[in-house]
């Protein structure tokens, strides 16, 4: 059978692993290099890493890091941030990446994915979309943001997964801007919503607090990939920094919980 | 030592750093030289199936290869693209395949009950060996990482060396001769994986 996976997400900001609350406040958890190597110890089942300064400040992707971070990394590496154009797509994958992730630059153009996904394989584009959801007196409902959530979109989140899917997009991450840092929870509403209309696997990223909402989310979407910044880099209600990741039967058994929820 | 073929496609730092853990020597072979008496050759892929054999066709590196094969005890893995490049064909492509594994590489999708689950196939699949594969020797509870859209359908029966189940089942490591495929990434499938690339630097 296929697993749902598990996967911690890094993100990275002026060189160093840094943690948000709703795409704000990043505060400084450690060092790219040593989380990978701790989540290689803990076998976690893949990893993302999205360098969150790139696209704001219009700089190359830092191939550099990335080659250190892939030759480090003994588990399907993601990167995402900063990436605009086939060639920069393909040079990551040369230096031993397994998947490259598009926001931005697939939202604004997304035949950008069609012209990546011919050369290195939809099985490794990805496109992430960060989605907000709005409560004000004249914006309602949900919408997609760029940019480290300072640009909205007019598309809804399940017509642009739709679209994106349609132009190469092998996977489609789905991001809660709200839900960032909060481990209030996934979304699930907006996690079931999207695997309706998609068939390229999901990931969900945003919210999630404990591994008992890994499985409520795998109860809502069955196989599907459960993503967390907070909760695999953190411990307590502190905030206090420990990189940390379920066992192989501890995953085991949040599996189960979930498909028997998803069945029933 | 295992020889790496680079021909410009697949994560050959990956297969590197494995070997380096497990103390066992390995290198990156840039050019068809480099293969002079090799006795364990991994061909890696990624990609597109037409793309990886024409770059593995200007590459140089075929004939040498088909040499070892006929001439030598040489031991090839193929890894993803790399495995059903061993192929006659893709259903993904135009070319021609290897044809060093009899089969045909077709579309996950066409398994019928594989139809309407989520595709690529992505992340960690358990997997079944055939009794005696080398390649798993001493690992259980065996569980491997896909990324991949199509599969290897082999020709004959006793070419499958372990299934995987998608839907339906399908051979996710195939094996002629000392030429081996599989179908997963070893090279990203922690301690399983490096088992494997173990078992095959020792066969």
């Amino acid at each position: 059978m296929l697993r749902p996976r598990i996967i911690p997400t890094l993100l990275v900001h002026q060189g160093g692993l840094v943690k948000t609350v709703g795409f704000k406040d990043p505060k400084y958890v450690g060092d790219p290099i040593n989380a990978v190597k701790i989540f290689n110890e803990k076998e976690a089942d893949e990893l993302v890493v999205l360098d969150i300064d790139a696209t704001v400040n219009g700089a190359e992707p830092d191939y550099r890091m990335i080659a250190n971070l892939a030759a480090e990394c003994r588990m399907p590496l993601c990167y995402g941030g900063g990436i605009n154009t086939v060639t920069q797509a393909e040079r990551i994958i040369s230096l031993g990446v397994e998947k490259v992730a598009l926001s931005a630059a697939a939202i604004e153009r997304p035949a950008l994915l069609t012209e990546i996904a011919e050369r290195i394989g939809r099985q490794s584009v990805v496109a992430i979309i960060d989605v907000r959801r709005r409560t004000g007196m004249f914006r309602k409902g949900l919408e997609v943001t760029t940019r480290n959530a300072t640009r909205a979109h007019s598309m809804t989140p399940g017509e642009l997964s739709e679209e994106l899917e349609r132009a190469g997009a092998g996977e489609i991450v789905i991001n809660s801007v709200d839900r960032d840092g909060t481990k209030a929870g996934y979304d699930l509403e907006l996690a079931a919503e999207i695997r309706e209309r998609v068939k390229v696997p999901l990931t969900i990223l945003g919210g999630a607090g404990s591994l008992d909402d890994i499985a409520e989310l795998i109860g809502t979407c069955g196989t599907v990939g459960a993503s967390a910044g907070s909760l695999f880099v953190f411990k307590g209600g502190l905030r206090a920094v420990l990189i940390n990741y379920p066992a192989s039967e501890k995953k085991d058994q949040i599996c189960a919980e979930g498909f028997a929820r998803y069945r029933a | 030592m295992i020889r790496i073929i680079d021909y410009g496609l697949g994560n050959i730092q990956a297969f590197l750093n494995v070997y380096k853990r497990l103390g066992i020597p390995a290198e990156r072979a840039a050019e068809p030289a480099a293969l002079e008496g090799a006795r364990h050759v991994i061909l890696p892929g990624v990609g597109a199936f037409d793309r990886a054999m024409s770059l593995f066709d200007a590459s140089g590196f075929r004939a040498p290869v088909e040499r070892l094969i006929a001439e030598t005890e040489v031991r090839v893995l193929g890894i993803c693209v790399g495995m059903q490049m061993l192929s006659e064909g893709s259903d993904e492509g135009q070319l021609p395949g290897l044809g060093w594994v009899p089969g045909r590489v077709r579309q996950i999708d066409s398994l019928k009950k594989a139809k309407g689950l989520p595709m690529p196939h992505m992340g960690w699949n358990d997997v079944e060996a055939r009794g005696g594969a080398m390649l798993f020797d001493g690992l259980d509870d065996l569980r491997f990482y896909f990324l991949h859209s199509y599969y290897f359908e082999c020709q004959n029966e006793a070419n499958s060396l372990a299934t995987a189940e998608y839907g339906d089942r399908f051979s996710c490591a195939v094996s002629n001769g000392h030429v081996y495929g599989v179908q997963f990434h070893p090279e990203k499938s922690h301690h399983w994986g490096q088992a494997l690339l173990r078992n095959f630097a020792l066969i």
